[in-house]
């Protein structure tokens, strides 16, 4: 085996950035037809949009589990953008080091406040 | 020969104010800068998403409270300026989402993949982004 790791680590090539891209391109998909879904229950709706309508499209356990998913992949999907964006503008390691870290817990900490206001309802 | 020899400028290090501002984007550029800066956007609002996500579902009261917030304000902020921050949030939304689609083509179809249909297809995204940003928001400031 030719040594992979060190100074002589190969960082280009097969598959390197292919995961992160094809996890935002799955994410993209899926919250795009959420949009949708709950666009399509918005419409349906007969008069003015009130409390009980609003919350009853949220209230199913099937749309728990989808909107579950969704907070998911949102978090996953902002990782992978807003990491792209740090690593194309900010050059310095520690500042892009606490930037990513704060980053993972504003995006853990939201996910959390999501899911369990979904749970709550 | 000679016109080719002359020397083109070099960018080496960016300065945000003088250099950026000479910059002519094409359509194409300025959907893939403003797909960055929509996201962003919504990134650090996260908390204000879910903060309307939890007032507006989670009890009459609650939802009630979420209402007054945009028609009358809280504390010493206007109600017009938090139908600002949700104007701003459904342009990034509107646009992140239809640039994302024209990703998602541009992925999967190689026809796509063209000067033209890139450039078609950033004025579509603009046009349409903004566009429905102002229906919506006509409604949000209650015009119809």
């Amino acid at each position: 085996m030719s040594v992979n790791y060190g100074s002589k680590r190969i960082v280009v090539g097969a598959h390197y950035g292919l995961r992160d891209w094809l996890s935002q391109r799955v994410t993209a998909a899926l919250m795009a037809v959420f949009t949708v879904l709950v666009l399509a229950q918005l419409l349906l709706v007969k008069g003015p949009i009130g409390y009980d309508a609003w919350a009853g499209i949220f209230s199913s356990q099937w749309m728990k589990v989808i909107t579950f998913s969704v907070i998911v992949s949102l978090a996953w999907h902002v990782w992978v953008g807003v990491r792209d964006i740090f690593m194309d503008y900010i050059k310095p390691v520690g500042v892009r080091l606490a930037l990513q870290v704060f980053t993972i817990v504003w995006l853990v900490a939201c996910a959390g406040w999501g899911i369990q206001v979904l749970w709550r309802l | 020969m000679t016109e080719l020899a002359k020397k083109r400028p070099e960018f080496r290090n960016i300065n945000a104010f003088k250099d950026l501002t000479t910059y002519r984007l094409p359509p194409a550029g300025w959907v893939s800068i403003l797909h960055r800066v929509s996201g962003v956007i919504m990134f650090l609002l996260l908390p204000f998403i879910l903060w309307m996500f939890d007032t507006s579902v989670s009890s009459e009261i609650s939802f009630a409270k979420f209402k007054a917030v945009f028609n009358v304000g809280v504390g010493f902020v206007p109600g017009w300026f938090f139908k600002l921050v949700a104007l701003a949030l459904m342009w990034a939304y509107l646009h992140h989402f239809i640039a994302g689609l024209r990703h998602l083509w541009m992925d999967v179809s190689h026809d796509a993949v063209s000067k033209e249909f890139g450039k078609s297809s950033a004025l579509f995204t603009l046009v349409l982004s903004i566009a429905l940003t102002l229906v919506l928001g006509a409604k949000l400031f209650g015009l119809y």
